[in-house]
């Protein structure tokens, strides 16, 4: 009998070999005589498990991992093929705890199918979401997705259905949807993980919303660190336009949609949304002012509608399920789940869906076990390089966007870093500043000037001595103040957001002895 | 005879796409892949296949980092300096490379062999520090696992 073995294709899980463990399968199995068939699924997300490889058995699936191609010719032997005990066995992947403490919905089907298995997404409910929008009239479905309560996953959480709303009223003969897969904040991986793992939900959710907006076209703008997640969307997209679910007539419903993979060039700053269409207009990718809105001019000065990967990859489900049953999950204002992504110095570092209001305490004791140094936790950088440092104090806060902008942090994009004792919080400030230099487009002066000058005042405050020390310190908070309010984007207007807290929750590390107040 | 053929790339290349909508990316995405860096040669033929100005196409060339006006080294190394990295030890794996293939903060080894440059996020944050060798994720790194990916990559 021929048995299926699961060995991910997330390129984090190639990252630590998996191609490797999975020619060492291959070729162990034939020697053995074992009849297999390898299937290479998404991952599952426990990174710190992979490559883990997972045995179909009359009991469902068991996990083996993290598994090195040294270790299979033992696993073989160990009776890997019948789902036997090795000390890299984990019991069955549906009954491990960190993955039954999670809610997963957006990643329901993330590491259980073959990505580019249009038969293996329809089996686990897949297209059922644009099966249920092409019965709707186009008002209904911009009404579900109102209905969710959907925010924007990329960072801003500007509601869906508004934007949704704009984008179907306008009055023009060609408009656009655009995904935002610039995915550029560190700490975050999960637009990288739909796109190789399920790109399929990704495509369905352009198609819900072309069909309710009226757009034609639609362009997923992909960063160039991502050369695999472009290589399978390229594949994704050729499948489904063969299946008829992109193109001409979608489903034989005589309605159009059809998609393109752009390929970004290395700016961080493009990941903000109108940086993103001169991009793809093939300018350099400058800010535009705001407005005019993209919702009404934006892609070749046409109504867009831009949303983040996650955001549009949630579409199918609010579709398939209904809005309410999106809408349950979650509390406030922010409805739904969020896909987060434990990163850094982290020791069980992955995908953590759960709805919002679960505790960063949680998130980084609970399923991230601590520091992967085994030293205790410093700081927690929540929403990426502009995101504030959230300190011990803040951690029983609950996940929601109004919770943390209350204390002066973003939820960004759900990416979680963690930092131990050993962190420099006025080097990771200059960092800030530093990476603002670098990524800035240059439109805006404080931005353009005020990171340089950021960097430089850091230094200074470091360097100083105790006397001529506070001084500096109020340069740093006037600069701030006018990168807060004077930017043009958030690369500029967001970047005080991790210097302010480095120095108001850590200012030891900036040679200042007692806490100060916090910055007007 | 090289130089012909360089341009009878570009030309073919740009032929092929410049009637996308915002073609550009797309042909200097081309371009390099083609000839593993964007020569300034190519502008002129670029910018008149696309109806631009020199200065517009060079504007966008010089504004991403992707996009490289010299030849690289036979591989490019990538190593990985946002802050989930930093936070497991990135800023001395950094220097680690540098002083391996004697360079002062990135750049090509004087056998040309490797291009070593920092990259903003691979999206591998869970596995960090992370770092790409010829576009091929590697995580999990440490000195002296870059060391033998290293000796793999020579010459």
């Amino acid at each position: 009998m021929t048995v299926r073995v699961y060995v991910p294709c997330d390129s984090a899980a190639l990252a630590v070999g998996a191609d490797e463990v999975a020619d060492a399968l291959q070729r162990g199995a034939a020697a053995r005589g074992d009849s297999i068939e390898i299937v290479r699924n998404g991952s599952r997300g426990l990174f710190w498990l992979e490559p883990l490889i997972e045995v179909v058995t009359p009991h469902g699936r068991v996990a083996y991992g993290p598994v090195d191609a040294s270790d299979v010719a033992g696993l073989l032997d160990a009776g890997l093929l019948q789902g036997a005990p090795h000390a890299l066995c984990h019991g069955p992947t549906e009954q491990m705890p960190w993955l039954l403490r999670q809610e997963r919905q957006t990643f329901a089907r993330m590491g259980v199918t073959d990505p580019l298995s249009i038969r293996d997404y329809e089996a686990h409910g897949g297209l059922a979401g644009l099966r249920r929008a092409l019965e709707l009239d186009r008002p209904a479905i911009v009404q579900q997705v109102l209905d969710s309560g959907l925010r924007g996953r990329g960072g801003a959480a500007f509601p869906a259905g508004i934007k949704w709303k704009t984008v179907a009223a306008a009055q023009a003969t060609q408009k656009y949807i655009c995904c935002n897969a610039d995915e550029g904040d560190s700490g975050t991986y999960s637009d990288r993980m739909v796109m190789e793992g399920d790109p399929f939900m990704l495509i369905e959710g352009m198609a819900i919303a072309g069909i309710a907006t009226g757009a034609t076209q639609g362009y997923v703008y992909v960063r160039s660190e991502y050369p695999h997640a472009i290589a399978t969307l390229n594949k994704a997209i050729a499948r489904a336009r063969a299946a008829g679910w992109l193109g001409e007539d979608i489903l034989g419903t005589g309605r159009s949609f059809d998609l393109a993979v752009r390929k970004a060039a290395g700016a961080y700053v493009c990941g903000e949304e109108t940086a993103m269409l001169e991009s793809l207009e093939g300018k350099r990718g400058i800010v535009r002012a705001k407005p005019p809105l993209p919702a009404l001019q934006g892609l070749f000065g046409q109504p867009t509608l831009i949303h983040n990967v996650i955001t549009l990859a949630s579409v199918p489900l609010i579709l398939a399920k209904g809005a309410d049953f999106y809408r349950d999950f979650g509390m406030g204002r922010s409805r739904g789940t969020l896909p987060i992504q434990l990163a850094g110095n982290v020791k069980y570092g992955g995908l953590v869906e759960k709805a919002f209001g679960v505790t960063l305490r949680e998130l980084v004791e609970g399923f991230g076990g601590g520091t992967a140094s085994g030293r205790p936790i410093k700081a927690i950088q929540v929403g990426g390089p502009l995101g504030a440092y959230v300190p011990p104090e803040h951690w029983d806060l609950p996940l929601d966007y109004e919770a943390y902008a209350a204390v002066g942090a973003v939820l960004g994009h759900g990416g979680i870093v963690v930092h131990d004792d050993s962190a420099d919080m006025a080097q990771l400030a200059r960092y800030a500043m530093e990476f603002c230099a670098i990524e800035s487009c240059g439109k805006c002066t404080p931005c353009r000037i005020g990171s340089t000058r950021g960097v430089e005042v850091i230094d200074r405050i470091v360097q100083a001595d105790a006397q001529s020390r506070p001084q500096q310190v109020v340069l740093l908070r006037d600069l701030c103040d006018t990168m807060l309010h004077g930017s043009l984007c958030a690369m500029g207007g967001m970047t005080p957001y991790p210097v302010l807290s480095a120095l108001d929750h850590y200012p030891q590390d900036f040679g200042l002895a007692a806490p100060t107040a916090r910055a007007a | 005879m090289q130089q012909e053929t360089t341009m009878e790339t570009v030309r073919r290349l740009v032929d092929a796409q410049q009637h996308l909508p915002g073609a550009l990316l797309p042909i200097l995405h081309a371009v390099q892949d083609a000839l593993g860096h964007v020569p300034d040669e190519a502008v002129q033929a670029i910018a008149e296949g696309l109806n631009l100005s020199r200065a517009e196409v060079h504007g966008v060339i010089t504004y991403y980092h992707h996009f490289r006006r010299e030849p690289a080294g036979r591989h490019v190394l990538q190593v990985c300096r946002a802050e989930s990295c930093q936070a497991m030890g990135a800023d001395a794996l950094w220097a680690h490379a540098c002083a391996r293939l004697g360079v002062e903060e990135g750049g090509t080894s004087a056998d040309g062999a490797v291009t070593l440059e920092p990259v903003y996020c691979l999206g591998l944050c869970a596995m960090s520090p992370a770092v790409a060798l010829d576009e091929q994720p590697r995580a999990r790194m440490s000195a002296a696992r870059l060391d033998t990916l290293l000796q793999g990559a020579r010459p």
